[in-house]
């Protein structure tokens, strides 16, 4: 390395409180935990920006909002949201054991079998009413402390229970929902950012989203208890409804029900017009 | 009056209270890491004699055995295959274009054919060529500059992946209906399908750094050329000549090109390995020595040093003839 910068190597060798920002590209510290990769601030300005656009673009690139969230939560968001499990004392607990939510631990067929209108039964119902399965999220990489890459690693992992206890649908308006909702509830600039994505919903969608979805998404993120901090592990078999009263949700409409409605009575009309149209000619 | 004698206790105090301002995780982290590891070594280690059965060799900065490290690449060539020209464009700004033509052009394939005499083309041999590039060229310059027809390129590669790829470029192309491009799946270290003396030039660009045993393929190279046979090298250097330029180029390695990995084709990791290769891979003499050693002859370059350098020594052409 020596040879590699020999007119840098002065500079280098300055006393530590000049050398303070030593930390380069070509001289990262240390990982902090496993798959750990630490950013300068320049890399992680570039990674936000380059992953807000990949994901704008190609919305099936799931690692690219991921890095995004990863990217933004620094200086502030995340430690804020660290800050809030540390004041709560199930947020403590989930601190201490660091529960993780996989494809392995968290199995469909187990899930089905729960009690009627409890957690996990809703969470299994959701899940086959949408056709996924609960898959291991992408590992978080770029966060430098490792509780608050947990902390985000566990915001990730129980994004799907947001979905399920809500009922709002993976579609492209379900999520953007559940995002507002998250971003009002956890204040990660990531969910924040994704609410861009409402270019990409249709007239109808947009009016919808403005005058139910985005209401509700922000009355009740304000309103409710933080989401990160339920043990979903051990709220399994809770009620439904006792846990949505006890976090201060209201369920939103049931927006595939409303799609389904409004598709019906297209089909409807077009055949009416259809017949008129046969009617007329015959 | 008790909390006016506290108060002037705390006057009196005969140390001053140490005050030690409060730092975020990551920014301690970041002086401790400063501050306790002097500058030599921060660098990431060498390959450590290990006390292992097999050889060690490296793989980027870590160190594996040899046996391990053609399935390493192997899994590192499949994941960037899909968008590897892309991914080229992306990291050397376009460059590796120009990088590729200059090659292609300074090596001249093709026969220009001369009234009366009927020759046959020549036998063009396109090492760790899998997304056939540089065939495509070699092909193109034959044909449209010298006026060969009769030219053949084998690609070869270690990695299906990458052969699919140059299959799919060649698809439609007139030279597969002409029967002048074959592809080979084959460790540039064994060819035992292809004859000793049956090649008229041998190439091999931004490939051999990844080669376990660089000599045996250069070993290898030689025993399949044929007497007067060139073989021809494009690849990266580990370091450039100007170190104010090698600073700013070593960052863009290591900084941008893994990030653009990230972002593009999902796998930093890929593109780590990738910049760490080209610092391991040997200075340009120590290459020329390797292909003298292996028994070729090697002309002067641009300097009369043995290789050219190409945009300030980013990348190299190496090229050594077989003695007749």
């Amino acid at each position: 390395m020596s040879r590699l910068t020999p007119s840098l190597r002065p500079l280098l060798l300055l006393p530590p409180p000049l050398r303070a920002r030593a930390f380069s590209v070509l001289n990262r510290p240390p990982p902090s935990y496993p798959g750990h990769v630490p950013l300068t601030s320049i890399e992680r300005g570039a990674l936000a920006i380059g992953s807000a656009f990949g994901s704008l673009f190609n919305p099936y690139r799931h690692d690219l909002i991921a890095s995004l969230g990863e990217a933004t939560a620094k200086p502030y968001f995340i430690t804020r949201l660290h800050r809030a499990m540390l004041q709560d004392p199930t947020g403590r607990r989930i601190l201490r054991d660091r529960p993780r939510i996989t494809s392995k631990n968290m199995r469909l067929e187990e899930l089905r079998e729960y009690p009627e209108n409890s957690v996990g039964r809703a969470y299994a119902a959701w899940l086959d009413r949408e056709g996924v399965t609960p898959d291991t999220r992408d590992p978080v990489r770029y966060i430098d402390d490792p509780e608050e890459a947990y902390v985000m690693q566990r915001y990730r992992e129980t994004h799907d229970f947001t979905h399920a206890i809500t009922g709002l649908p993976v579609i492209i308006e379900g999520e953007l929902a559940v995002k507002a909702f998250e971003f009002a509830n956890t204040l990660l600039p990531m969910t924040a950012l994704s609410l861009v994505a409402y270019v990409r919903l249709k007239p109808v969608e947009r009016e919808r989203f403005w005058s139910v979805y985005f209401p509700w998404a922000v009355r009740n993120g304000l309103k409710a208890e933080e989401v990160v901090n339920v043990y979903w592990e051990e709220e399994l078999e809770t009620d439904v409804d006792v846990l949505r009263a006890r976090l201060g949700i209201e369920v939103p409409p049931d927006l595939r029900d409303i799609r389904k409605k409004l598709r019906d009575e297209k089909r409807r009309e077009k055949e009416a017009r259809e017949k008129e149209q046969q009617g007329g000619s015959g | 009056m008790s909390s006016l004698s506290l108060r002037a206790s705390k006057r009196f105090k005969a140390t001053p209270p140490t005050f030690t301002p409060w730092v975020c995780h990551a920014c301690r982290q970041r002086r401790t890491f400063a501050f306790t590891t002097p500058f030599n070594q921060q660098q990431p280690p060498p390959p450590q004699q290990q006390q292992q059965d097999d050889n060690p060799t490296h793989f980027g900065f870590e160190t594996i055995s040899s046996s391990l490290k053609a399935s390493r690449v192997g899994a590192v060539f499949s994941s960037v295959a899909s968008n590897y020209d892309t991914m080229n464009d992306l990291m050397s700004l376009g460059i590796h274009r120009l990088w590729k033509d200059h090659f292609v052009r300074s090596l001249n394939p093709g026969i220009r054919p001369t009234s009366g005499k009927e020759q046959e083309g020549q036998r063009i041999l396109d090492i760790a060529g899998g997304t056939g590039d540089i065939a495509q060229r070699l092909l193109d310059h034959a044909t449209t500059i010298n006026g060969d027809t009769k030219t053949h390129v084998t690609i070869s590669d270690i990695n299906p992946a990458m052969l699919s790829e140059g299959r799919k470029r060649f698809a439609a192309s007139p030279y597969t209906t002409a029967d002048r491009v074959d592809f080979l799946e084959a460790n540039a270290e064994t060819l035992p399908t292809i004859e000793s003396n049956s090649i008229d030039l041998y190439t091999v660009a931004f490939g051999i750094r990844n080669f376990t045993h660089k000599d045996v393929a250069l070993r290898e190279a030689f025993r399949v050329l044929k007497p007067g046979g060139v073989f021809a090298c494009l690849e990266f250097t580990p370091h450039l000549n100007n170190s104010l330029l090698d600073a700013v180029y070593k960052r863009w390695s290591f900084g941008a090109i893994p990030l653009i990995g990230q972002v593009v084709a999902g796998d930093r990791e890929s593109y780590q390995y990738l910049v760490e290769s080209i610092e391991r891979f040997p200075r340009q003499e120590e290459f020329r020595d390797m292909i003298k050693e292996a028994g070729f002859m090697v002309p002067g370059g641009g300097e009369g040093e043995g290789w050219e350098d190409l945009s300030a020594g980013i990348a190299a052409v190496h090229k050594g003839v077989k003695p007749v």
